[in-house]
């Protein structure tokens, strides 16, 4: 809007001390989404207490149980560590593509493939390689068909404009039915009777905990792709390509970046992250691909990225904090007697309302010093 | 199945008959969804809509050993929720895409939430009418045993392709569909044409709902819908956003549904699960072939954030 009042020498004009100002403009700038984001976190909790009022329980014997049941102890604090894991790598697959103006939501898919690649990996191996190499090569076969298969939305959308929200989502739908076909049929371990499933993981190829916790490595990992991403998207180049490319598509292939590129590049290490959670899934938890692996991480990540703004550091408290919430579901349906879908209210409304607040960004004077009066 | 008699015949029928059966979800909520897109929105949490529909309908059909009153209570629901998506989405910087994604994990929670209660019970189910009366092969009558809803359905989507042609309603959906600035010029407050197109397809894909608990499968559970309103979104880009083609392709994705189980049924085991995919290969492959880069896909509403 108005250069003018950036430029410091006006600050200076002003009277008051020169310095006091740019850090107020630097807090300023980076409260808003901090301060908004919160506001919208405690509207969604208050519209949530005024459902579990109506429905005659107490909201604050529930928020106290969702403390105690996600945090409250160490042993609770591991449980919604774990839980926390596969959601750093699905949130990233949505929050990658966001920060190209993409919105991939077929994350699902990627996992479940993912698992069945991983799994498929593992069983020639297992028992004969070492153990470290036979989690790497899971790793990467889960990384390749899960980057080929969200990187597949990102081709379509930049190649033949077909729109990847629903190209990933039906991707993701045509991903379950080969994993079912995968795991009922060429994988099938035969002694798996009630629940197909692939030949499972000897106990010592598993992927272990993490020494001292009783949390997996999954955790690590997530974190590791979470600090990795927030390089990428901050530091690199080819972030900063990616980000004016999501900002303004025209301007970035006017300024000759590889627009497509970026979009395939970017959609490929998305996918590849939520391949990596499926690979997670079965070599820490299941210790086999089955229909287990389509447990719905891929949708709750869609809220961790939208609930952290594409920020991939900010996706590491989200992702623990919903982690928490859904590690204290078994608490609440015992001690309240509420259903365990009581957490997925929960997860709409605070969804809703953040979505809602976007509205409120760049509406209030005080976050933008741009507006603020020469005087301050 | 028991002996036929009709052998191979079986397939085709079985084909038509779960055509039939599966297809009258698909064709209200996608005709809920045309509604709505081509008033330039799209909502993507009709699946929250619809599994919030089937189990309120199935809540009250309980309760009141009514169904019809199920269908009503269900659309009234559904009608809410597209309130509150169309409310949303006037304001600023909020992307419907997202909201939509919102809306359904709200909506899915909530039915879930209330619906306990409701797992056990039975609740009458919607009439039918017998139509295969003149065969004497239970295979056929069991085919045209065809629900009023899909008939309803049938007749809605030619209504619904007539209306958007002829009428004073279905000319102002379309201005504000395909360029918000020109129905501003011509007086038209397009955020409340598209809160009501909204409310109208959210009251719709809760009729989809219904039919889901209340007659086919005829239960409520948590399972109860295999993403019938996500693919409704799919299906209705497959139509063109054109009523009828909406009909149309409903009864295709569920005759492509309906192939796998008739195929087992006479000895076709390979591939059992890729058929369940079918229907979603068929729409990526026509998408693939039919959008392109440099223009909107063809009969898309200009408005759409979904094609530009």
């Amino acid at each position: 809007m108005t250069v003018q009042a950036n430029d410091p020498a006006i600050s200076v004009v002003s009277g008051k001390p020169a310095s006091l100002r740019p850090v107020l403009e630097w807090i300023a700038r980076r409260a808003e989404p901090v301060v908004i984001g919160l506001a919208a976190i405690l509207i969604g909790l208050a519209l949530f207490s005024l459902f579990i009022l109506a429905i005659g329980k107490s909201p604050a014997m529930l928020f106290q149980l969702m403390y105690t049941g996600g945090f409250g102890s160490w042993f609770s604090v591991q449980n919604s560590l774990s839980r926390a894991a596969p959601l750093l790598l699905t949130a990233l697959c949505v929050a990658l593509p966001a920060r190209l103006g993409l919105v991939i939501i077929g994350g699902e898919g990627a996992v479940v493939l993912g698992g069945v690649a991983a799994a498929a990996m593992a069983t020639p191996l297992a028992g004969t390689a070492p153990v470290f190499l036979t989690l790497i090569l899971m790793g990467i076969a889960a990384m390749v068909v899960g980057g080929i298969w969200i990187g597949l939305a990102g081709f379509l959308r930049h190649y033949r404009g077909v729109n990847e929200t629903i190209s990933s989502l039906l991707l993701s739908y045509i991903a379950i039915a080969l994993m079912n076909q995968f795991v009922e049929g060429p994988l099938r371990d035969p002694a798996s009777l009630n629940k197909p499933s692939t030949k499972p993981l000897p106990p010592e190829y598993m992927l272990g905990n993490i020494p001292g916790m009783d949390v997996h490595w999954g955790l690590v990992i997530g974190i590791v792709a979470c600090i990795f991403s927030w390089i990428l998207i901050e530091v690199t180049s080819f972030g900063f390509a990616a980000r004016i490319a999501g900002g303004n598509v025209r301007a970035a292939q006017i300024q000759g970046l590889p627009v497509g590129k970026l979009i395939v590049g970017f959609t490929a290490i998305a996918g590849s992250f939520a391949g990596l959670a499926g690979m997670v899934e079965v070599a820490a938890v299941q210790g086999s691909a089955n229909a287990s692996l389509a447990a719905g991480y891929g949708y709750t990540g869609i809220l961790v990225a939208f609930l952290a703004r594409h920020n991939p550091l900010a996706i590491i408290p989200v992702a623990i904090l919903l982690g928490g919430i859904d590690a204290s579901g078994g608490l609440i349906q015992r001690r309240m007697g509420l259903p365990d879908a009581t957490v997925l209210v929960l997860q709409g409304t605070l969804f809703i309302v953040i979505l809602f607040c976007e509205t409120f960004f760049g509406r209030f004077k005080i976050f933008n010093p741009d507006l603020w009066k020469r005087s301050l | 199945m028991e002996e036929t008699g009709i052998g191979i015949w079986g397939v085709p029928l079985a084909i038509l008959a779960g055509a039939i059966r599966v297809s009258t979800p698909f064709i209200f909520v996608s005709l809920g969804e045309t509604i709505t897109e081509r008033s330039g929105r799209i909502n993507l949490g009709l699946e929250g809509t619809l599994v919030f529909g089937a189990m309120t309908a199935y809540a009250v059909a309980v309760m009141s050993n009514s169904p019809w009153l199920g269908v009503l209570a269900a659309m009234a629901t559904g009608a809410v929720f597209g309130l509150v998506h169309g409310w949303i989405c006037k304001w600023p910087k909020v992307n419907d895409i997202a909201i939509g994604i919102a809306m359904m994990q709200f909506g899915l929670g909530l039915a879930f939430f209330l619906g306990k209660p409701f797992i056990q019970p039975a609740a009458p189910h919607l009439p039918a009418i017998q139509l295969g009366f003149w065969s004497s092969m239970p295979q056929i009558q069991a085919a045209l045993n065809i629900n009023v809803l899909f008939l309803l359905g049938a007749a809605l989507a030619f209504i619904l392709w007539w209306a958007f042609k002829n009428t004073r309603i279905g000319l102002i959906l379309r201005v504000v569909g395909d360029s918000t600035d020109a129905a501003r010029a011509m007086g038209i407050n397009p955020d409340r044409v598209r809160l009501l197109a909204t409310a109208v397809g959210g009251s719709l894909a809760a009729i989809g709902g219904a039919y889901l608990s209340l007659y086919y499968p005829g239960s409520w559970n948590e399972g109860i819908s295999s993403g019938q309103g996500l693919m409704a979104v799919a299906l209705v880009i497959f139509a063109r956003w054109n009523p009828i083609g909406c009909f149309l392709a409903a009864l295709l994705f569920g005759g492509t549904g309906a192939l796998g189980p008739a195929l087992q049924s006479v000895g076709v085991t390979q591939g059992y699960y890729l058929f369940y995919a079918a229907p979603y290969v068929l729409t990526l492959v026509i998408m693939i072939a039919t959008s392109s880069p440099t223009r909107s896909l063809a009969g898309a509403p200009g408005a759409l954030s979904l094609t530009k």
